[in-house]
Formats: C-alpha cells, structure tokens, sequence
C-alpha cells in the first residue's frame, strides 16, 4: 500500500464509501431486475397473459 | 404494396417502443460492463500508483480523482432527465418517461456521493466538512429536488400521469444546474473555480489530469450501463403492473 501521508483517514473514507455506495447500486439495480423478472414469471405461469400476447396455450 | 416495399420502421420509432428498445439494446450491457470495468482498474491504478501528491494538496488530491467525476454525474444525470422531461412532454415518447424515472435514483446517489466526497476533501484542505457557500448549497438542493423526484414516481400508481407532472416539475428544476456551475463565480466561495473546461484549457499538469479524465470517463459508462439495465426493468415493471391489473380484472370477473 502505498503511503498515502498525514490525511490517510480522509483519502480511505471517501474511496470506501464510494465503493461501498456503487456496489450497493448495483446489487439494488440487479436485485430490482431479478425481482421483477421472477414476479412475471409468476404471474405468467399462472396462465396470465397480455392481451396482445394472444391467449395462454 | 407489398411486404418488401413496405417502410422500414425509423430508429427513432423502433426506440420509442420498449420491447423493441430492450430487444436493440440488451446486448449492449456486456461490453459496457467490460468497458466500464477496465475503465475502473486503470483509472485506479493511476490514482493510487501513477499519480503524484499535489505540490500544495499532497495526497488529498487523491480525493479529486472520485469527486470531480460524481460532481460531473450529478448535473450530467440530471441533465439526460431534463433532456427526457422535453422528450415526454413534447413527443410522449414512452422511452422519455422510463428514462426519466430510471436516472432519478442514480443522480441522486451520485449527487450524495459528490457531497460526502467534498466534505471529505474539505476536512483537511479548508478546515471544515461543510460551509454553505453557493457551490456546496446548491448541490445540496439538488439532491433534495432528485429525493423529490424519487418520491414523486412513488406517489402516482398511473405512471403515465406521473410521468407529465414530473417532466414538468424536473424542467423546473434544471434552473439549479447553471446556478451551481457559474456560483463558483457569481459568488464568494471556499470552492475553487473550474480547472478542467476553461477558455485557456486544463488548470493542472498531465500527470494529474489523465487519472481525473479516466476515472470521470469510468464513472460516466458506470451510470451508462446501470441507466440502461434500470431502463430494461422499468419496461419489465410496465409489463408486471399490466399484468397485474389483468389478473385483477380476471379475478374480479370470475
């Protein structure tokens, strides 16, 4: 690690925070995705269709 | 008229419906993500091992490497919103709307990031984690205007109704973007002025503005490809909320 001088602490706090706040973007952005895939897929194996998707075979 | 002499759809009309957005633009997320990626580990590895200290910052100019790009974000996120408001409000374009609401949650981390970053570079450099200067209170509005945003989407169930009150109410708001970029100089202020976009060029020497342009560059394809994987999930929500009415519906007439 290189020395990074007398206001380490600050350096370290704002590059941890930004890493943890963009991990926490994405693990929402792809857990959001994953959840609304997963409640259609429900819906959809209940025999639940668009209108526009014709009727259910 | 046959089938071959049929109009071809425009790019512009195959993009303002969202199946066919999806469709056009779901294989775009790998490369943006590998892009995005390299991006980061190169501008990290200039920031930390290929960087100098600052000759009167030292190493807090560290700091700058991941402010100045979320500072960037923050109006740039807001600036594709206003872009959007105008996109939904003069043309409908369905696309406009699910943009608008996909941005609204990442400019709004991005804007806290830039605020937590700054008073974490103002510590030590000015003496104090905050002042209510121009620069630093009219960032700080912006990001209670894109909380209100986020809530506003919360509080419609019609989306589409939703979508023309908020386009309105982010037009509005895009008055604060100039208001913090020129209140470095309207106004006295610990912030300093641009060094990066000015008339005589860059303020800073190459060794130091080539991890600011990679890192901000890396930040941007960042927002890039979570917008548009928020954007597929919005068009996904669309479909669900449809398709929940339906079952609805079909339960309440069985």
């Amino acid at each position: 690690m290189i020395d990074l001088g007398p206001h380490a602490v600050f350096i370290i706090a704002a590059y941890a925070g930004v890493t943890l706040a963009v991990a926490a973007l994405i693990f929402w952005t792809l857990f959001d995705a994953r959840r609304t895939a997963s409640k259609t897929a429900a819906l959809e194996a209940r025999g639940i269709r668009r209108r526009s998707a014709g009727p259910a075979a | 008229m046959t089938t071959d002499t049929a109009p071809k759809p425009s790019l512009w009309n195959r993009l303002a419906h969202p199946g066919q957005f999806v469709a056009l633009t779901r294989s775009w997320l790998w490369p943006l993500t590998i892009v995005t990626a390299a991006l980061f580990a190169v501008g990290l590895w200039f920031a930390f091992f290929n960087s100098p200290e600052d000759y009167q910052m030292g190493d807090t100019v560290r700091i700058m490497y991941i402010h100045v790009p979320t500072a960037w974000l923050s109006q740039f996120v807001y600036g594709i919103m206003a872009v959007s408001a105008i996109g939904s409000l003069v043309w409908r374009h369905p696309m406009a709307d699910v943009s608008m609401k996909a941005a609204a949650p990442l400019g709004a981390t991005f804007t806290a990031l830039a605020l937590f970053t700054g008073s974490l570079w103002g510590r030590p450099t000015w003496g104090t984690f905050w002042e209510w200067d121009g620069r630093m209170t009219s960032t700080l509005v912006l990001l209670l205007i894109y909380l209100g945003i986020v809530a506003l989407w919360r509080a419609f169930d019609d989306q589409l109704r939703a979508a023309r009150v908020i386009a309105v109410f982010t037009l509005v708001g895009a008055i604060n973007i100039p208001i913090i970029k020129f209140s470095v100089d309207w106004w006295s202020t610990l912030h300093q002025p641009s060094s990066v976009f000015t008339m005589r060029g860059p303020h800073m020497p190459p060794s130091i503005l080539t991890p600011l342009l990679v890192m901000a560059i890396a930040f941007t394809m960042l927002f890039l490809t979570l917008h548009l994987k928020a954007m597929h999930t919005e068009v996904a929500r669309r479909r669900l909320m449809a398709l929940q009415r339906q079952a609805a519906q079909t339960g309440a007439s069985a």
